[in-house]
């Protein structure tokens, strides 16, 4: 890559001298509440695509008055664009592990679990036969912490973490209401800290090489660096550890095949940003946050066709369980077919935008609420292309 | 005791007979027969006594737990945008003439159901495809019929 991006490796670094059990129990020595001052210090927010503050998770989950409390590893990667946790899953899973192990430690759950996507039952196998090992290692040093996977069966939803728990609990992945947050009622209505794949590495690494170094990468509201997962007309598509805050033209430049048309950011409810906008555009918090999706189209692309892929996807994948998101995702999808076919006006469309923001406020879960993204950035900026 | 009877028990007795062990052993089911039969769920609402339609409510809410028959082999050919771009439908059409199936169906000899997918997370390699749990990423159209071969030689 001949370009600014500046490429970190902090994720699947290996450290031959200190291996991730051993971050572990030199962690567990230290007061919890100095890890949690450590955490909020490094400004690491959840690396899923919301970027709730990890530190402040686990300090409101610690401060929950249970016997029982739970550490959930949300491994239910399924957002259109994403494959990074994979990745992750398979080549440093012990990271994984001590990660959920120091939260354990920190908030006082004595139990984790890994729900991973039914897609990737092929790292079953693997991922069994590592935690094993590692269960047998914290048994032997002596940290009561025991963790556990469970599968997924296909529902994109269940990666909202309260789908996620319904799940866990044997129920159809339909989304809670909020309040309570998972801190205070999570799985089987306990405090429960859920945490991305890559947060809980970040984490163990944080607790290995202290807050400062985290720090020093990405801007003052996008601490650290975060794993891409790029796909789409690029050259070299795969997962890319990068610094947060770049200019979405310098990813461009990096990795476009020199025709790039568009950006979609944070993968199907993310939004799509068009050529004109990639100097204005900032990947972090401040700008347009993402959970590592990137997908770049060239100008052979529709984007009528990108449109109405994410909307079929979202009107198979809403739980069905909410109007707004129900009937709404198949009305937009309907209605920008209408359109296409002549059979609307275009002013329709307007109406159509009208509809996404009664989603976003009527919406139960950020399935519902999100369609909006995709939605409006791509008619505001390709009207034409869903038109004609 | 029917083989599904003592499948069910087996689970049940493997996960613990609480609501929360209702996804693995529904899981555990459809690994063995591929689908979820009416017996089947009758069978796991009393093992774990709860009622038949909140396991059914479950069941059908997960695209995996399928509660039609299918084939031996689940092929899930994945349709989202990148493997959109990269040419999935090739793939199904290719797959779907060799098998003589269309997206949803199952072959005669119960060995093969074609299916499509959202989104399998390997955007970088599509298309791709998953048969059972096999994953199978950058796929041309030849490379998927050789794989469905070796599967309907019972290799795999």
């Amino acid at each position: 890559m001949e370009n600014n991006l500046k490429k970190v490796d902090i994720i699947f670094e290996i450290d031959e001298k200190q291996s991730p059990l051993a971050i572990l129990e030199k962690t567990v020595k230290r007061p919890a509440d100095e890890i949690i001052l450590d955490l909020i210090d490094s400004g690491l927010k959840g690396r899923g695509g919301a970027g709730f503050p990890t530190g402040l998770k686990w300090k409101f989950t610690r401060n929950e008055d249970s016997e029982v409390k739970y550490v959930i590893c949300n491994a239910d990667e399924g957002e259109p664009g994403t494959f990074k946790d994979r990745e992750i899953i398979d080549r440093v899973p012990e990271k994984i592990f001590a990660g959920m192990a120091i939260c354990g430690f920190v908030i006082g759950a004595k139990e984790g679990y890994i729900y991973l996507r039914g897609e990737y039952n092929f790292l079953l196998k693997n991922l069994q036969k590592k935690l094993d090992e590692f269960n047998a290692g914290m048994k032997k040093t002596g940290i009561d912490f025991t963790i556990y996977i469970k599968s997924g069966s296909g529902a994109y939803v269940c990666g909202e973490e309260s789908a996620l728990f319904e799940s866990m609990e044997g129920k159809r992945g339909e989304p809670r209401n909020k309040p309570p947050y998972p801190t205070v009622a999570g799985y089987n209505s306990k405090p429960t800290v859920i945490n991305n794949v890559e947060t809980l590495v970040y984490t163990t690494m944080i607790c290995h090489m202290g807050p400062e170094r985290f720090k020093a990468l990405g801007t003052k509201d996008s601490r650290g660096s975060k794993v891409f997962s790029v796909s789409g007309d690029t050259p070299i598509s795969g997962i890319y550890e990068l610094e947060l805050g770049m200019p979405l033209n310098e990813f461009v430049d990096g990795f476009g095949d020199g025709d790039t048309k568009a950006v979609q950011v944070g993968g199907a409810s993310g939004h799509c940003v068009p050529r004109k906008k990639f100097n204005d555009t900032i990947i972090g918090f401040e700008g347009i946050p993402t959970g590592g999706s990137m997908m770049i189209f060239n100008s052979s692309r529709s984007m009528y066709n990108v449109l109405h892929d994410y909307l079929e996807f979202f009107t198979e994948e809403s739980c069905g369980q909410c109007t707004p998101c129900r009937v709404g995702c198949q009305q937009l999808l309907k209605g920008i077919e209408a359109v296409k076919r002549g059979e609307r006006p275009p002013a329709y469309l307007d109406d159509l935008k009208k509809l996404t923001a009664t989603m976003k406020i009527a919406a139960k879960c950020g399935l519902g609420q999100s369609v909006g993204n995709p939605f409006n950035s791509i008619i505001d900026n390709f009207r034409e292309e869903i038109i004609y | 005791m029917s083989t599904t009877e003592v499948l069910v028990k087996e689970l049940v007795e493997k996960n613990g007979k609480t609501r929360n062990s209702l996804m693995p052993v529904l899981q555990g089911i459809v690994h063995n027969e591929h689908f979820l039969s009416e017996e089947a769920l009758l069978c796991v609402a009393r093992e774990l006594d709860l009622s038949a339609a909140d396991v059914y409510g479950t069941a059908s809410f997960y695209t995996f737990l399928d509660t039609v028959p299918r084939g031996k082999n689940i092929v899930r050919v994945c349709k989202t945008i990148t493997c959109h771009m990269k040419g999935k439908d090739e793939i199904i059409k290719a797959l779907g003439n060799a098998l003589k199936i269309k997206v949803g169906e199952t072959t005669n000899d119960k060995k093969f159901t074609l299916l499509t997918a959202n989104c399998l997370g390997w955007c970088h390699k599509g298309p791709v495809m998953l048969v059972n749990d096999d994953i199978y990423p950058d796929l041309t159209t030849q490379k998927a019929l050789e794989i469905i071969e070796e599967y309907a030689k019972d290799v795999k």
